[in-house]
C-alpha cells in the first residue's frame, strides 16, 4: 500500500489495477479543486497514462509527498512558493524576484539555494572516493551527474547525497541543509528534477526524484542528542531492535458536504486535522463529513534503535530511539541490523486533551528517516577495511602519528598490553602482531582464494600461568572479540544454528562465536576441553576463513574472518618436559599446524625470575591511583592505535623484505634437510609473511621491510624454540607439530620393527606366537626399554608389511 | 511548624520563587541546588527529611521534599519536557511565563507555539530499594529516622481502616484505591503510627506487585519502587548504583489517567501513543501511587547503607573513625570468638569468615579485579547449618542474599538481568545486587540431577562473578558487561564447584546434638549492643586505606624467592596473589593501614595452616574407593 487513495464506488474500476499503480497527483501544479474534476483522469496507472499522453519533464512526473520531512507547503512563505509552478521560465523570473526573501525562520532563499546545489550537482567530483555505491563510476566526472544518468536507466528516482561532498563544496549550502533541513530538501528535490527533466526530457519516472542526504558529518551519538537538535538534521548510528508493523497514516483528509457534497482536503498538520467548519461553497456549519476511503495515506513504520554497544560509556544501558521510515524505507531493515540513519530529530508535544486542564509536560521524540545505511550489511560479501567506521580526530591521529614514529613503539606496545600479567614478552609480542593482523590478499581471480591474513595463536602451559587472564584482556581491548570455554561451547555454539525466531515463526540462522568475531579475535580457553567435533569445526575456519553450514535447509558459507587465540592446558594437568606439545596437549596435529605461533608458557622455576615475579605483583597491589590512571589511558591508546593500524595500514612486501622471507624460509628448510627430516613447511613461510606485515602495521609503515621478516623471523623461531623441540634430542622439529611425531620418534619406530622382525626371523619357523612371549622376549633382547606401546607400534608395522597378523592374544606369521 | 523547614514541605515553592526572580537567567537552575544542598547540609538537616524507605507513601505529602535509599535498577531513555513554558493566566489575560522542571503536568493552558518555550532534558532512572538490605539495617534506620514522622502528619485510626479497604479494592476495583493518597490527612496521634508504619509497609506493596512487576532483583522483596526524574549530571550516574536521593515526591493523579485513558479514534491521528506497546506503558509509567515519581535535587553515592555509620564523609566520620580504631583490635577478637562458636569451634574458619566479610574490590588492573576473597567453606554439616549460617551472617551485614543452589532454582531461577525489549526495560535478576553485598551460595543444597541450558548458563555466570567480578547483561543481541563488587561466600560439602580465591575445610570442634539450639544459643547471648559493634567494625575494616612500605614489599619478595626455592610446584603466583590479599585483609582488620612483617608472616602462617588442611583432606578423598 503505497500512498493508495481509494477511491469512492464510482471510481472502482480504477482501483482494481492494484495499489501499486495508483498514481495520484496531489501536489502537482494543479489545483485541488481541478484535481476532483478531472478525477477519472488523474486516477490513470502510468502506464496507461502515457499511452494516451506521454508524460515527461517536471511537470508531467507526479510529485511525491515527503512524509520524512513532514509538511513541505506549511513553510509560511508568502512570497515562494515551495512548490514552483513547472515552466521553466517561471523559475527564471522568480530567481529574480526571490532574490532578497528568504523563507520565514529561516535565511533559506529558495532561488539561490536552488542554484547552489544545481551548482554542485554539475561540479562535484571527487577523485578519491572510494565508497562501494560509486563502484562502476568515472571519478573524474561530475559524480552526481552521473548519478542522474543512472536514474534515467534504472528508474528509481531516489538521489543519494553525501553531505560531505556537500560541505566540501559549499560550506555554507551545508550549513543550511543541516539546520533547515525540512525547507532545504525540497529545494534540492526541486532543483534536481529540473536538471534531470532538462537533461533527460524523455525519461519516465514513477514520481519525481527525492534527494536523500546522508551521512550529516554531524554524526551523532544518541546519547549526545539534545534539545538543540531539534528539527535539524542528523547521523546517528545504532542497532534496530524492534519493527512495527505497517501504519497507513493520513497525509490529506477529504471531507464532503453532507448538503451540498462540495469536497475539499485538509492536509494532516503534525497529526492533527482542521477540521472546516463551514462548507465553503453552501455556507452551512458543521456539514462536512471525513470520507476515509478518499483520503489520502502513506506508509509509515516505528523502529526502534537501540544505541551500538561500542559506543557506549561503561556501567550505563543503552538508550533507544524511535525512528519512522516513511514509504518505501518502510521494511527496509530487520531488527538486528546495525544502520546509521540519517533524518531530522523531533520532538512532539503529548497531545493536550480537551477535558484535561494540564497535561504531562513531556515532548515525545523520533526521528523522521530520510536515509538508511546499514552497517554491517557489506560484512556479508567482500572486504570491509571501512565497516569500523571508527573516527578518529586530528589530535588524535597526530598522537597515535607521533607515538608510531618512535624507534621502541613495539616494545611500548608490547609492554601495555596486560601490564597485570608479568613478563612473557615474547607472547605479549606475538599477541600484539596478531591484533594488527597481516594485509589481506585476494587471489580468487587465480584460484586460491583469500589468503588467510589473520594470525592465530596457541598458548599451552601449566594451569595457572594467567592464561585466561591473557584471554580476558585481549577479549577486552578489542571491539569485536568473543570469548568462550572449550567446555562450555558446541560445535553449534561456535558456528551457527538454525532456531526458530518466537515471533515470525520462521527459521532464521543464529550465529556462533567464531562468525560474531569476524575480523575481531575469538578467544577460545580450555582448548584442550573441547570435544572434538567441536573442534572439526575449526579447521576451515582457521585456514579458509569461512564456515560452511548446511542446517535445516539454509546452505551458506560465512565469512568468519577471525583470528583464534587458544589457551590450553597439559592432560597431565602439568607439562611434561619429557614429552612433545603433541603428546603434552593431545591436540590433533591437524590443527595444531593452522597456529601461527604455539607459545608455551612455562613456570621458569629460576630465582631471579621469582624475584621480579614477586616484585610485579606487590606493585600491582599497592601501586597508586595516579598509575593506575596512566595505565587505563595506554588502554585507550592502544585500542585506538589498533583500530587505526588495522583500517589504514595495508603494508605490503618490498624486494628486500622479499628475499630476506626467501632466505629465511629456505635456511630453515636446511636445518633439517642435514638430519633428514623436514623443518619447515609452506605454512611456516606463509605465517612468516603473516607477521612481517603486521609488524610493519605497527610501524605505521606502508612497506613491510627487512627489520619485519627479523622480527618475524625471531619471534617464529621462539614459539618454535618452545614448541616443537623434540625432548630426546633438543632440537626443532617441524614434524612434531605438522606430522605429530618428531624425526627421531618416527627413526626410533622403525628401528624397533626391525629388531623386532629380526628376532621373529631369528627364532625359525613358528607360524604362531604368544603375544606376551613375544614381548618379554623384545625386552629382554633389547638394550633400550621398550614400553608396551612401542611393542604394539612395532606389531602394527609389520602387520603393515603382511608380515604378520596379531589375534587376539597370539601372534601369526604370513 | 517552624517556617525554616518549608523547603521541605512545599520545595516547589521554593523554586518557583527563584525561578520568578531569576528574569529567566539561567543560573537560577544552579542556585536551587545550591540551595538544597546548603539547606541539606545543616547539622542533622537532613534526617529531618522524611524517608520513602521507611514512611508509607500514603503518609507522605505529596510535592513535599522525601529521601530515598535505593539502588538504581534501570535507566530509561532521555525525555525532553517544557524546562519553561507560557500560560495565559485567566483573571488577567496575561502571558504568564511558568517554569516545568521538577514538575511532571503543566498548569492549565499551555500556549504549545509560544516562542518562550524553553526545551529542556531529563533523564528517568528506575529504582529500587537497596536489595537484600539487612532487616536490621532497615529497622535501625527506620528508628532513627522516627522522630521526622510527625512532620508528615497522617490519621493512623482512619488511615488503618483505609489500607483495608485498599486491599479489598484492589482486587475488584483497581482504579479507587488511588483516591486516597490525593486527599490530605488530618492530624492525629503519631505513636501508634510508628508501629504500625513497618507493618503497613509489608503489606501494601507485596500486594500490589500481583498487580505489576516492579522488578525487584531478589526475590520476595518489598518497598517501593521510584521512577525519579534526574536533571543533572547524568552521566555521574551509573546502573547499580547505590544513592540517596533527596527529590520532590510526586504521586499525581493525572499521571496515570494520561496512561489508561485510551481513545481509540485519537490514536489514528496521533501515532506516537500507539508506538508503546501496553507493557512499555506498563513499565515506564506506571500508576503514580504505587511507583511515585521522584524529582531529583540532590544524590549523594552510598558508600555502604550500614546506619550505625556517619553515612557522609564529613568530619565526624573521621572522628568517628579515629575513635573506634582504637577498640578495632578488642571487637575484632570478640567477633573472632563468637565466629569460632557459631562455626562449631574451628577457629581457622572464623578467621578466614571474618577476613572475607571485610573484603572489597578496592581496584581493578585491566581485567583483574584486586581484593576480591570469595571464601568456599567445604564441609559444612547438613540440615540447614547454612541456613543458620546464613541468618548469623545476615544480622552482621548491611546487604546480604542466600542463594539456594538447588536444582530447581538454578535451572529456573533468572540470576543475570536481561533487557525487555518489548516492555524495554531491563528486567533484574538476582545478580544485580549492590555494591558490597555479601552473595550467600548454598551449594548443600544441590542434589544429583541435570542442569538444563538455563542453569548451565547460571553456573558461569557465578563462576564469571567469582572470578572476574562481573556480571554479563543479556541484551538479546549482545552481551553488555558490568562490574560488580559482591563478597561471594560459598557453603559446601566437598569442594565447590565453582571457583574460589581460598577453600577452607570446616573441621568442627563441637558436635551438638541440636544444631538449631545450639546456634540460637550463642546468637541470643550477644547483646544488641554487642552485635552493632560487630556491624560497625565489619563496615568500617572495609573502608580504611592501605598501604606496603618498600621495605616490607623487599620482605616479602625475598620470602617468596626463598618459598620457591624450597618446593617450586607448590607455590606459584596464584598464591602469592591469595597471600597478598589475606596479609591486606588481615592487616585491615586489626585496623593497621599498612603491612607489618609481622602481618605477613601472620597471613603466612594461616595459609599454611589452611593449606595442610586441604591437603590432609585431599588424602583422605584419595583413600576413598
Amino acid at each position: 500500500m503505497d500512498r493508495s487513495k481509494i477511491s469512492t464506488p464510482t471510481l472502482r474500476c480504477f482501483v482494481e489495477t492494484g495499489p501499486d499503480h495508483l498514481c495520484i497527483n496531489v501536489f502537482s501544479s494543479v489545483l485541488p479543486s481541478e484535481v476532483d474534476m478531472s478525477s477519472p483522469l488523474m486516477y490513470g496507472t502510468p502506464s496507461s497514462r502515457v499511452e494516451g499522453t506521454p508524460r515527461s519533464g517536471v511537470g508531467g512526473t507526479p510529485a511525491r509527498q515527503r512524509p520524512d520531512l513532514g509538511s513541505i507547503r506549511k513553510a509560511p512563505q508568502v512570497d515562494l512558493h515551495s512548490e514552483p509552478p513547472s515552466a521553466d521560465g517561471a523559475v527564471a523570473s522568480e530567481q529574480a524576484l526571490g532574490q532578497k526573501l528568504v523563507i520565514w525562520g529561516t535565511d533559506v532563499n529558495v532561488g539561490t539555494c536552488k542554484e547552489k546545489f544545481q551548482r554542485f550537482l554539475q561540479r562535484f567530483i571527487d577523485p578519491t572516493s572510494n565508497e562501494d555505491e560509486n563502484a562502476g563510476l568515472d571519478l573524474n566526472e561530475p559524480l552526481y551527474m552521473q548519478k542522474l544518468e543512472e536514474i534515467s536507466v534504472v528508474g528509481e528516482p531516489v538521489l543519494n547525497v553525501n553531505c560531505s561532498h556537500v560541505q566540501s563544496f559549499d560550506a555554507d549550502l551545508y550549513r543550511q541543509l543541516i539546520s533547515y533541513p525540512q525547507e532545504v530538501i525540497p529545494t534540492f528535490d526541486m532543483a534536481v528534477n529540473e536538471l534531470f527533466f532538462e537533461r533527460f526530457p524523455d525519461s519516465i519516472l514513477e514520481h519525481q526524484i527525492q534527494v536523500r542526504p546522508y551521512n550529516a558529518l554531524k554524526t551523532r551519538n544518541m546519547r549526545s542528542l539534545n534539545p538543540e537538535d531539534i528539527d535539524q538534521m542528523i547521523t546517528i548510528s545504532g542497532m534496530v531492535i524492534r519493527t512495527s508493523q505497517l501504519i497507513p497514516e493520513m497525509q490529506e483528509a477529504f471531507f464532503q458536504c453532507q448538503v451540498c457534497a462540495f469536497s475539499t482536503r485538509v492536509e494532516v498538520d503534525r497529526g492533527r486535522i482542521a477540521e472546516p467548519a463551514v462548507c465553503r461553497n453552501c455556507n452551512t456549519t458543521h456539514s462536512l463529513a471525513l470520507i476515509h476511503n478518499r483520503s489520502a495515506f502513506s506508509d509509515k513504520q516505528m523502529i526502534k534503535v537501540q544505541e551500538s554497544p561500542d559506543d557506549m560509556p561503561a556501567g550505563q544501558t543503552p538508550h533507544t530511539t524511535i525512528v519512522y521510515a516513511h514509504n518505501d524505507l518502510v521494511d527496509k531493515v530487520q531488527p538486528g541490523d546495525r544502520i546509521n540513519i540519517t533524518g531530522i530529530y523531533r520532538a512532539v508535544p503529548m497531545r493536550e486533551n480537551p477535558r484535561q486542564s494540564n497535561v504531562k509536560s513531556v515532548y515525545k521524540t523520533h526521528i523522521d528517516v530520510i536515509h538508511f545505511r546499514k552497517t554491517d550489511e557489506k560484512r556479508l560479501h567482500g572486504l570491509d577495511e571501512d565497516s569500523d567506521q571508527k573516527l578518529f580526530t586530528e589530535e588524535r591521529v597526530q598522537i597515535l602519528k607521533e607515538l608510531a614514529s618512535k624507534p621502541d613503539v613495539y616494545d611500548r606496545l608490547s609492554s601495555a598490553l596486560a601490564p597485570s600479567i608479568y613478563e612473557h614478552e615474547d607472547i605479549k609480542k606475538g599477541i600484539l602482531l596478531q591484533l594488527f593482523g597481516g594485509t589481506r590478499k585476494d587471489f580468487s581471480q587465480t584460484g586460491r582464494g583469500n589468503f588467510r591474513a589473520e594470525v592465530n595463536i596457541l598458548l599451552c602451559g601449566d594451569p595457572g600461568t594467567s592464561k585466561s587472564q591473557l584471554l580476558q584482556y585481549v577479549f577486552n581491548l578489542v571491539p569485536r572479540g568473543q570469548y568462550t570455554s572449550g567446555k562450555g561451547s558446541s560445535a553449534v555454539g561456535l558456528t551457527a544454528y538454525v532456531m526458530k525466531d518466537p515471533e515470525t515463526k520462521q527459521l532464521v540462522l543464529q550465529t556462533g562465536a567464531l562468525v560474531l568475531s569476524d575480523n575481531g579475535i575469538c578467544c577460545i580457553d580450555e582448548f584442550d576441553k573441547m570435544s572434538d567435533s567441536t573442534r572439526s569445526v575449526l579447521h576451515e575456519v582457521m585456514e579458509q576463513q569461512t564456515l560452511s553450514i548446511a542446517k535445516a535447509g539454509i546452505i551458506c558459507q560465512l565469512n568468519a574472518r577471525t583470528s583464534v587465540l587458544a589457551a590450553a592446558n597439559p592432560v597431565e594437568s602439568q607439562w611434561n618436559p619429557k614429552k612433545t606439545t603433541i603428546e603434552n596437549i593431545q591436540l590433533p596435529h591437524t590443527l595444531l599446524s593452522r597456529f601461527d605461533l604455539i607459545f608455551l608458557m612455562l613456570d621458569p622455576q629460576d630465582e631471579a625470575y621469582d624475584r621480579r615475579l614477586a616484585h610485579h605483583l606487590v606493585a600491582l597491589y599497592y601501586q597508586s591511583e595516579e598509575q593506575i590512571e596512566e595505565e587505563f589511558l595506554d588502554m585507550a591508546v592502544l585500542k585506538d592505535y589498533i583500530a587505526y593500524a588495522r583500517t589504514y595500514i595495508n603494508p605490503r612486501l618490498n624486494e628486500e623484505a622479499s628475499q630476506a622471507l626467501i632466505e629465511a624460509y629456505v635456511d630453515m628448510r636446511k636445518i633439517g634437510s642435514g638430519r633428514g627430516m623436514v623443518s619447515a613447511y609452506p605454512r611456516q613461510l606463509e605465517s612468516l609473511i603473516r607477521l612481517a606485515e603486521a609488524h610493519a602495521k605497527v610501524r605505521f609503515s606502508d612497506k613491510v621491510e627487512t627489520i619485519d621478516v627479523e622480527e618475524a623471523k625471531r619471534l617464529q623461531r621462539e614459539a618454535l624454540k618452545q614448541s616443537a623441540t623434540d625432548p630426546r634430542t633438543g632440537f626443532v622439529d617441524i614434524s612434531i607439530l605438522t606430522t605429530g611425531m618428531s624425526a627421531t620418534a618416527r627413526k626410533r619406530k622403525e628401528e624397533v620393527a626391525q629388531a623386532l622382525k629380526k628376532m621373529i626371523q631369528s627364532k625359525g619357523k613358528t607360524p604362531a606366537m604368544k603375544y606376551q612371549q613375544l614381548f618379554d622376549d623384545l625386552r629382554g633382547q633389547s638394550e633400550a626399554a621398550i614400553t608396551k606401546d612401542m611393542f604394539e607400534e612395532a606389531l602394527r608395522a609389520l602387520a603393515d608389511e603382511d608380515y604378520l597378523t596379531v589375534t587376539g592374544k597370539t601372534v601369526r606369521l604370513l | 511548624m517552624p517556617s525554616s523547614h518549608d523547603w521541605i514541605n512545599k520545595p516547589l515553592g521554593v523554586v518557583e520563587a527563584m525561578f520568578a526572580q531569576s528574569n529567566s537567567n539561567p543560573e537560577w537552575e544552579a542556585k536551587v541546588l545550591e540551595y538544597f544542598k546548603g539547606q541539606l547540609k545543616e547539622k542533622e538537616s537532613h534526617s529531618w527529611v522524611p524517608s520513602l524507605n521507611d514512611v508509607p507513601l500514603h503518609y507522605l505529602k505529596p510535592n513535599s521534599l522525601v529521601k530515598f535509599r535505593c539502588l538504581v535498577q534501570d535507566m530509561f531513555d532521555p525525555e525532553f519536557y517544557m524546562g519553561v513554558y507560557e500560560t495565559v493566566d485567566p483573571s488577567t489575560k496575561a502571558n504568564v511565563l511558568r517554569c516545568g522542571k521538577y514538575k511532571d503536568v503543566t498548569e492549565c493552558g499551555v500556549d504549545l507555539n509560544s516562542r518562550n518555550t524553553v526545551t529542556a532534558e531529563r533523564q528517568t532512572f528506575y529504582c529500587v530499594p537497596i536489595p537484600g538490605e539487612s532487616p536490621w539495617a532497615k529497622e535501625i534506620s527506620f528508628l532513627s529516622a522516627a522522630r521526622v514522622v510527625p512532620s508528615t502528619s497522617y490519621v493512623p485510626s482512619r488511615q488503618k481502616r483505609s489500607y483495608e479497604e485498599d486491599d479489598d479494592d484492589m482486587d475488584t476495583q483497581p482504579q479507587k484505591q488511588r483516591e486516597p493518597h490525593t486527599e490530605p490527612h488530618g492530624n492525629g496521634d503519631s505513636k501508634r503510627q510508628e508501629t504500625e508504619a513497618p507493618s503497613s509497609q509489608t503489606t501494601t506493596p507485596s500486594d500490589c506487585s500481583s498487580h505489576l512487576d516492579l522488578n525487584f532483583p531478589l526475590p520476595g522483596e518489598r518497598g517501593p519502587a521510584c521512577l525519579v526524574k534526574v536533571y543533572e549530571g547524568l552521566d555521574s550516574f551509573k546502573l547499580n548504583d547505590t544513592l540517596e536521593i533527596y527529590g520532590i515526591l510526586s504521586v499525581n493523579p493525572v499521571l496515570t489517567v494520561l496512561g489508561e485513558e485510551k481513545d481509540p479514534s485519537l490514536l489514528l491521528l496521533n501515532p506516537t501513543e500507539s508506538m508503546e506497546t501496553p507493557e512499555e506503558q506498563r513499565a515506564h509509567d506506571p500508576p503514580a501511587s504505587l511507583v511515585p515519581r521522584l524529582h531529583m535535587l540532590y544524590a549523594r553515592p552510598l558508600q555502604h547503607n550500614n546506619p550505625l555509620l556517619p553515612s557522609a564523609p564529613t568530619e565526624d566520620q573521621s572522628a568517628f573513625v579515629s575513635s573506634f580504631l582504637v577498640e578495632m583490635a578488642s571487637v575484632r577478637a570478640e567477633l573472632l570468638a563468637y565466629l569460632t562458636h557459631v562455626l562449631l569451634g574451628d577457629g581457622l574458619a572464623a578467621e578466614y569468615l571474618l577476613l572475607h566479610l571485610i573484603s572489597d574490590v578496592y581496584t581493578r588492573r585491566d581485567v583483574l579485579p584486586l581484593g576480591k576473597f570469595t571464601l568456599n567453606l567445604s564441609g559444612c554439616p547438613l540440615n540447614s547449618y547454612t541456613e543458620r549460617l546464613y541468618q548469623i551472617v545476615q544480622q552482621l551485614v548491611p546487604c546480604s542474599y542466600r542463594l539456594s543452589m538447588s536444582l530447581h532454582t538454578m535451572n529456573s531461577m533468572r540470576l543475570v538481568p536481561k533487557k525487555d525489549y518489548v516492555a524495554n526495560r531491563l528486567v533484574s535478576g538476582a545478580l544485580q545486587l549492590a555494591r558490597n553485598t555479601s552473595l550467600f551460595l548454598d551449594e548443600t543444597q544441590l542434589e544429583q540431577g541435570q542442569l538444563d541450558s538455563s542453569g548451565v548458563r547460571n553456573i558461569t555466570a557465578l563462576g564469571n562473578l567469582i572470578s572476574w567480578q562481573k556480571v554479563d547483561y543479556d541484551f538479546s543481541y549482545h552481551q553488555m558487561e558490568f562490574p560488580c563488587n559482591i563478597n561471594v561466600l560459598v557453603t559446601s560439602e566437598g569442594r565447590s564447584l565453582l571457583p574460589s580465591d581460598c577453600q577452607v575445610p570446616l573441621q568442627p570442634q563441637v558436635t551438638p546434638p541440636n544444631m538449631e539450639e545450639y546456634l540460637t544459643t550463642i546468637h541470643m547471648a550477644q547483646f544488641t549492643s554487642q552485635i552493632n559493634k560487630f556491624r560497625v567494625y565489619l563496615s568500617l575494616a572495609r573502608t580504611l586505606d592501605y598501604s606496603i612500605s618498600d621495605e616490607v614489599t623487599k620482605a616479602v619478595e625475598d620470602d617468596f624467592v626463598d618459598m620457591r626455592k624450597d618446593d617450586p610446584q607448590s607455590v606459584t603466583a596464584e598464591d602469592l596473589h591469595r597471600m597478598l590479599v589475606v596479609a591486606r585483609l588481615l592487616s585491615l582488620s586489626l585496623g593497621q593501614t599498612t603491612l607489618s612483617r609481622d602481618g605477613w608472616m601472620r597471613a603466612k602462617h594461616i595459609d599454611m595452616l589452611r593449606r595442610s588442611r586441604t591437603e590432609q583432606q585431599k588424602s583422605l578423598n584419595g583413600n576413598e574407593p
